[in-house]
């Protein structure tokens, strides 16, 4: 008869200490989120000084390791990262050992090697960071899998209308565009219902995935929908996602003509919000994307200040509203 | 059709076990005695006679099972697995006889290459094994294989396992085709263009982690075409591991019309769905995916009214570092040899969900008959193919205890119920556990 025997130690992971990551807006409670944005909100107190950095995470490593090109999420986790002292090091897919076929275990194993505190990714593959959560002893945070979750980009958005609005509960926000392809619509979504407003999902038939409603929103093909929510969210047009012979619309140019947000579609007061990088006369007309309504550059600070909080969360856990507050004060 | 090395047979008196054999109408506490692979007695007192006594008591002795869906990976990946590894891991599954897929490389599609295959089998094969064919050259779907040939030299049935014959023209030459070889066509029923780039169910689950869909009916619509197409030409056909509503729909719609077909689902598809696939371990990707509990509960009604007439592991061992990877790169595919028979036992026989005399007759006497084997029995004069189970042992599957060379199953560190003690296969004891 087989007896108990040892395990191989990476065979099933013995229980890991008590190690937080930010993986997907799904492991958030609205208590863990409202810690979050009000953190950020003491950070961004804290930037309105003249001596921008706080000492906070000094002697802290942050490594960024991006597989997808990006601009402002790498940026702003570096940048959150420096503001609060710590160290940082960035490693691109493109040039780095993965050109030589390096599996994604062997490249976490290897930064693992440096104990850094946090590992920031990015990846084009669903469940990646699980992945470098597994092999690592680091705290993660997804930056981007697949198309699966960005889910500091829907903390950001969420701090973003509560700025605008003071308040998020009871707003009605459509989202529109390629939902099928977006990650940043699947980690909206549950930030938003997780919140408290309502969400109407707006696109060609195709790019709304079938079965999405059971995450509490609405969806619809036309257009019109948009016009009775407080904020409309427009989503990228993934070009470099869309199949050759897909067929998920018939052209870009009648995709533009039947969804695409314009000035038209839009009432006065309606808040439009865009993650960027924006196809300029795709899914969103220039008189739009530049209108005073588009909070387009506040989605981009709310990124640092939010990004601020998610590593100081990560890192110094307990209640982080009373030592964000305190941190602030010895800065 | 089934190959396996020499033997010396083991002479045993089975004392004190419930032998329960659904075909023969038996269940009742007897003594079993073989002789030269032959069962001779059953009785309530049979002398030992000088035989190897086994102690039955607190045990089931059924008819041992039967597996018509594994991937032994040989020729071209032996190191995932090779015939003594899955034989020996079917061994201590339970199993006396099993059926590999012909999608190795290169693909089983030549008298040659299936030669080959039944050379090893007769040199190492711990339990009978039989080899599928490919319907079609390299399995590319354009052109048939020498079905007559194939026969001629074992194959004990016909595939193209892995990718389906995406022409309706060449499935129909096949099916015509294939009644000169008497042996069954056994079909991977997908619609490629609907299917393309899924990686799990299309559904609820899919919409929230992100990933493409291969939807239900990527796999009914073929069901339908292929059963249209065999009621047309009046051949038995096999279908692989269902895993739809819809397509236990159609199978029951046509047999109810008469038409000759045979089915066959995983344990996995029956004991879990597609929630399982929110773990984002890559150890439950498999091809069908897991599909919605309205999928299972089907499968689980055909299971028991006898339309899904075979319990198949579609065992598919992968190398540790391509399943160590990220969902979408991770290869389809999971192993089940060496504990279908326990995962059955725990999930569906002790919550009631379905009977042990049920699983025990899917797992034997049904995958033989569908594709014309000779169902194992314990019956005198029949071929020793005995199973011993203690129903009710706890065990921890862990990847040390595996006699398969992968270890990519979804039951890892998990509990469960239902031990194989004993395989008897051809009259010689090939496990003892």
């Amino acid at each position: 008869m087989a007896e108990i025997r040892v395990m191989r130690a990476d065979a099933v992971p013995p229980d890991p200490p008590p190690r937080r990551h930010l993986i997907s807006i799904r492991d958030l409670s609205r208590d863990d989120v409202e810690r979050l944005l009000a953190t950020a909100r003491s950070f961004e107190r804290s930037l309105e000084r003249e001596m921008k950095k706080l000492p906070t995470l000094r002697g802290r490593t942050v490594v960024n390791l991006f597989y997808e090109s990006s601009t402002r999420t790498s940026s702003s986790f570096e940048l959150a990262a420096k503001r609060l002292s710590a160290d940082t090091m960035s490693i691109k897919a493109a040039g780095s050992a993965v050109d030589k076929g390096e599996s994604l275990k062997d490249t976490a194993l290897t930064i693992g090697a440096y104990d850094p505190d946090v590992i920031v990714i990015r990846h084009p593959q669903i469940g990646a960071p699980q992945l470098v959560a597994r092999f690592t002893s680091a705290h993660v945070v997804n930056a981007g899998d697949g198309k699966h979750q960005h889910p500091t980009q829907a903390l950001l958005d969420l701090y973003t209308i509560q700025e605008e609005f003071g308040r998020v509960e009871g707003l009605h926000v459509a989202i529109v565009g390629d939902v099928l392809h977006s990650r940043v619509a699947r980690s909206n979504v549950q930030a938003l219902v997780l919140m408290g407003a309502r969400v109407t999902l707006v696109g060609p038939p195709a790019l709304l995935p079938r079965g999405i409603e059971a995450l509490g929103c609405e969806t619809s093909t036309d257009i019109a929908a948009i016009g009775a929510a407080d904020v409309v969210y427009v989503l990228r047009m993934q070009r470099e996602r869309m199949e050759e012979g897909a067929n998920y619309v018939p052209s870009l140019r009648e995709y533009t003509a039947r969804w695409g947000v314009t000035p038209e579609r839009l009432r006065p007061g309606q808040k439009v919000m865009h993650p960027g990088p924006m196809n300029r006369g795709v899914e969103i007309d220039g008189r739009v994307a530049d209108a005073a309504d588009a909070l387009v550059e506040t989605q981009v600070r709310a990124g640092l200040v939010v990004r601020m909080a998610v590593l100081y969360d990560l890192l110094t856990g307990g209640p982080v509203g009373v030592q964000a507050a305190a941190a602030v004060e010895v800065a | 059709m089934l190959f396996a090395r020499d033997g010396r047979f083991d002479d045993l008196v089975i004392r004190g076990a419930r032998v329960l054999d659904p075909t023969e109408g038996v269940d009742a506490t007897l003594d079993v005695r073989t002789d030269a692979g032959i069962v001779t007695e059953i009785a309530t007192k049979v002398d030992a006679n000088g035989h190897r006594v086994v102690d039955g008591a607190g045990l089931i002795l059924a008819p041992a099972f039967v597996d018509p869906h594994v991937h032994l990976r040989t020729p071209g990946r032996e190191d995932e697995e090779t015939i003594l590894s899955g034989t020996r891991a079917a061994a201590a599954g339970g199993f006396c006889a099993i059926l590999a897929m012909p999608n190795t490389e290169p693909v089983v599609d030549s008298a040659a290459v299936l030669g080959a295959l039944v050379e090893r089998a007769r040199a190492e094969a711990e339990v009978p094994v039989g080899f599928l064919a490919a319907i079609s050259k390299g399995q590319r779907g354009a052109e048939l294989t020498e079905m007559v040939e194939l026969a001629d030299a074992g194959a004990a049935g016909f595939s193209d396992d892995g990718v389906p014959v995406a022409s309706a023209g060449l499935m129909r030459r096949a099916l015509q085709y294939v009644r000169v070889t008497g042996r069954r066509l056994a079909l991977h029923c997908e619609e490629p263009t609907l299917s393309r780039g899924g990686h799990m169910h299309e559904g609820a689950v899919s919409a929230e982690l992100g990933f493409a869909g291969y939807p239900s009916v990527a796999e009914s619509l073929m069901v339908e075409r292929d059963l249209a197409l065999a009621a047309y030409e009046g051949e038995p056909i096999h279908l692989l591991h269902l895993s739809a509503r819809e397509s236990v729909e159609a199978l029951e719609a046509a047999r109810g019309a008469g038409v000759a077909a045979t089915a066959e689902v995983t344990p996995h598809h029956l004991c879990l769905t597609d929630e399982a696939v929110r773990s984002l371990d890559s150890n439950v990707k498999m091809n069908p995916p897991l599909r919605a509990e309205e999928d299972r509960a089907a499968l689980l009604d055909g299971l028991r009214n006898g339309n899904i007439s075979a319990i198949a592991s579609d065992h598919a061992p992968h190398a540790r570092h391509e399943k160590e990877a990220p969902f979408e790169a991770a290869p389809f595919g999971v192993t089940g040899l060496e504990t279908a028979f326990a995962t059955l036992n725990t999930h569906l026989v002790a919550p009631g969900l379905v009977p042990l005399s049920t699983v025990l007759e899917r797992m034997s006497a049904g995958p033989a008959r569908a594709y014309g084997l000779e169902p194992p029995r314990v019956a005198v004069g029949a071929p020793a193919n005995l199973v011993l189970l203690d129903p009710n042992a706890s065990w921890r599957v862990q990847e040390e205890g595996f006699r398969s060379l992968s270890a990519n199953s979804w039951l890892l560190g998990k509990t469960l119920r239902g031990k194989v003690r004993m395989t008897v296969a051809n009259g010689r004891v090939v496990h003892e556990g």
